[in-house]
């Protein structure tokens, strides 16, 4: 196994981003990067997980964070409720 | 009757005490008074902004509408004094504002170098949004800088100057990066990586003197004897707390401004939060300084809430920083020091804990993976420290053990230097407590 998994394996099954919000410092580097121009930092910084229809789940916002404050998590509940 | 709150300082602990008090008292007066008069910003963007990872705009951390659902009152001065028994605040531009709950969160201001002619122009220090306009505007005509100091903002100060196409060196008065933290194999990851971007990193190298013309900085001398030209010199040596306004006034200091679990200060009604302020460990009588962003918000917001009637009490929670260090993601959580002195701060620096630099009787394991690392340091029965460089998988597994000070006694006898065996232990025995103390 490896200890160092690729978090792009996870966003192509069905996933969404979830953030850690204690550790966001709102710097907007998520936000700037997003090419769906979703705030992701809003969500960051309310600690909600990201659950705009319009979401690409490209990962770009996961991997420009720089507190790696965001994470791919699979969706177990799609309603997101 | 309307209660009038007032906040010295625009930092996140400001904020997040303003959203906090009007949460509560939606009709309740807020003034926010502050030497700063940008809209509230994220500090630890400003490294990014002087990357060019973002533009300015993206800085600013509330919307129009947010700021303007606050009802906040700004008042751009410095405060100057605090009269406790009466009540009010008199402030630089002569005017003197009452309150009826005044909250501190003056944050804390980059210290000065020490060396001869440290007072010419072109020699900055990175506080505020302002003081990145300065190192960008000197960095559009500079050809050569000079960084100096050392944890985060230096680095940042470095990397940030390289980007904006300037040449640069970073000067190191010990013999390795960030060393009461990192450990030497950290630190050579960190300093290889800095070389191979194309700065100049040297080491065992110290600025005696800023050398200028007409007060403009020319170049410097070091220890080396060296003259080396350049048009800006950055300081990052370590920052110390705002105090001096509350020394003034009579309130309780020592290296901050002393305040209780529910964050008061000495004088009744008067309130400090964020980099500002101290609490003292009532065992020991001593603190560990946190210059953290998080802690500064989770202060404000118990601050403020507290100056509506509310008694919350600010817990110390286990300092954690996800930070970029020449391009790796660093996590550093709890005790990890690094085992050395470090000569390049003075005293502690931004997105930095004290608590980082206690080592505690630990048993050490290290993973090499080249560039992914992590290094854990094991007490008794806990696990109280870890440093995660690069691959940040498992973060998250590792900050809660050491938050819950899971007990992992059963594996630490069988400790062996495979990663790849504990990690998965590691994790089987958090799952094992989360399961146990599900309610
Ligand atoms: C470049 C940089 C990188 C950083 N990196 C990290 C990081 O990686 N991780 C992390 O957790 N933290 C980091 N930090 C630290 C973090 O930003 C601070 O811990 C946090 O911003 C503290 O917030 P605060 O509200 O307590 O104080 P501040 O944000 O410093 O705000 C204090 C405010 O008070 C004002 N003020 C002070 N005295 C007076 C007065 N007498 N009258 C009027 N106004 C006054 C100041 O002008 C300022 O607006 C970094 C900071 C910088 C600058
Ligand atoms: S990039 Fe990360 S730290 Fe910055 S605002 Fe977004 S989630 Fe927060
Ligand atoms: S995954 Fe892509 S589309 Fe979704 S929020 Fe992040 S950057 Fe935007």
């Amino acid at each position: 196994m490896s200890l160092f998994k690729n978090s792009r394996h996870l966003a192509l099954a069905q996933a969404q981003v979830v953030p850690d919000s204690e550790l966001c410092v709102q710097c907007g580097c998520c936000t700037y990067n997003c090419p769906m121009e979703i705030d992701v930092r809003s969500y960051a910084r309310k600690g909600l997980p990201i659950l705009e229809s319009y979401c690409l789940t490209c990962s770009e916002c996961v991997n420009r964070c720089p507190r790696g404050v965001l994470r791919f998590e699979k969706i177990t509940n799609p309603t997101g409720s | 009757m309307l209660v009038r709150y007032v906040i010295i300082g625009s930092g996140i602990a400001s904020l997040s005490a303003a959203e906090a008090i009007r949460q509560r008292d939606s009709t309740g007066r807020i003034t926010i008074i502050s030497e700063e008069s940008h809209d509230f910003y994220s500090r630890p963007g400003l490294a990014y902004y002087l990357r060019r990872d973002i533009p300015e705009k993206q800085l600013f951390i509330r919307s129009a509408k947010e700021i303007r659902e606050l009802a906040l009152e700004r008042i751009h001065s410095q405060a100057i004094h605090i009269e406790a028994k009466q009540h009010q605040v008199q402030l630089e531009n002569g005017q003197i504002v009452p309150y009826d709950r005044l909250l501190l969160a003056t944050g804390a201001l980059a210290s000065s170098p020490s060396f001869t002619g440290n007072h010419l122009r072109g020699i900055l220090k990175l506080d505020g949004l302002d003081d990145t306009h300065q190192l960008i505007s000197r960095a559009r005509k500079a050809k050569r800088a000079i960084v100096v100091g050392g944890g985060i903002t230096a680095l940042e100060l470095a990397e940030g100057l390289h980007a904006r196409g300037v040449k640069v060196a970073y000067l190191l008065r010990g013999d390795r990066y960030w060393s009461d933290v990192l450990n030497e194999e950290e630190s050579k990851i960190v300093m290889d990586r800095l070389k191979h971007e194309g700065i100049d990193l040297r080491i065992k190298t110290q600025v005696e003197e800023a050398i200028g013309s007409r007060g403009e900085i020319q170049s410097v001398r070091t220890n080396q004897n060296e003259i080396l030209p350049t048009q800006l010199l950055a300081v990052a040596i370590g920052v110390k707390p705002r105090i001096d306004l509350a020394q003034r006034s009579g309130l309780a200091t020592k290296r901050g401004i002393l305040v209780t679990p529910y964050l008061q200060t000495s004088a009744r009604d008067i309130f400090a939060a964020g980099d500002c302020a101290e609490i003292l460990d009532p065992q020991t009588g001593k603190s560990q300084q946190d210059i953290l962003w998080p802690i500064a918000l989770a202060q404000g917001r118990i601050a403020g809430a507290n100056m509506t009637g509310e008694e919350l009490v600010y817990k110390k929670e286990i300092p954690f920083n996800v930070t970029m260090l020449a391009g790796l993601k660093v996590a550093i959580i709890g005790q990890i020091g690094g085992g050395s002195q470090n000569d390049d701060l003075v005293s502690v620096s931004r997105g930095e804990s004290e608590t980082w630099r206690l080592l505690p009787k630990t048993i050490l394991v290290e993973s090499l993976d080249q560039i992914n690392r992590i290094r854990l340091a094991f007490g008794e029965k806990s696990l109280q420290g870890a440093l995660v460089m690069g691959d940040q998988r498992w973060v998250r597994v590792l900050k809660k053990l050491i938050l819950h000070q899971v007990d992992v006694s059963a594996i630490r006898g069988a400790l062996t230097n495979n990663l790849h065996q504990i990690l998965p232990r590691l994790e089987q025995k958090l799952n094992e407590w989360e399961h146990r103390n599900k309610t």
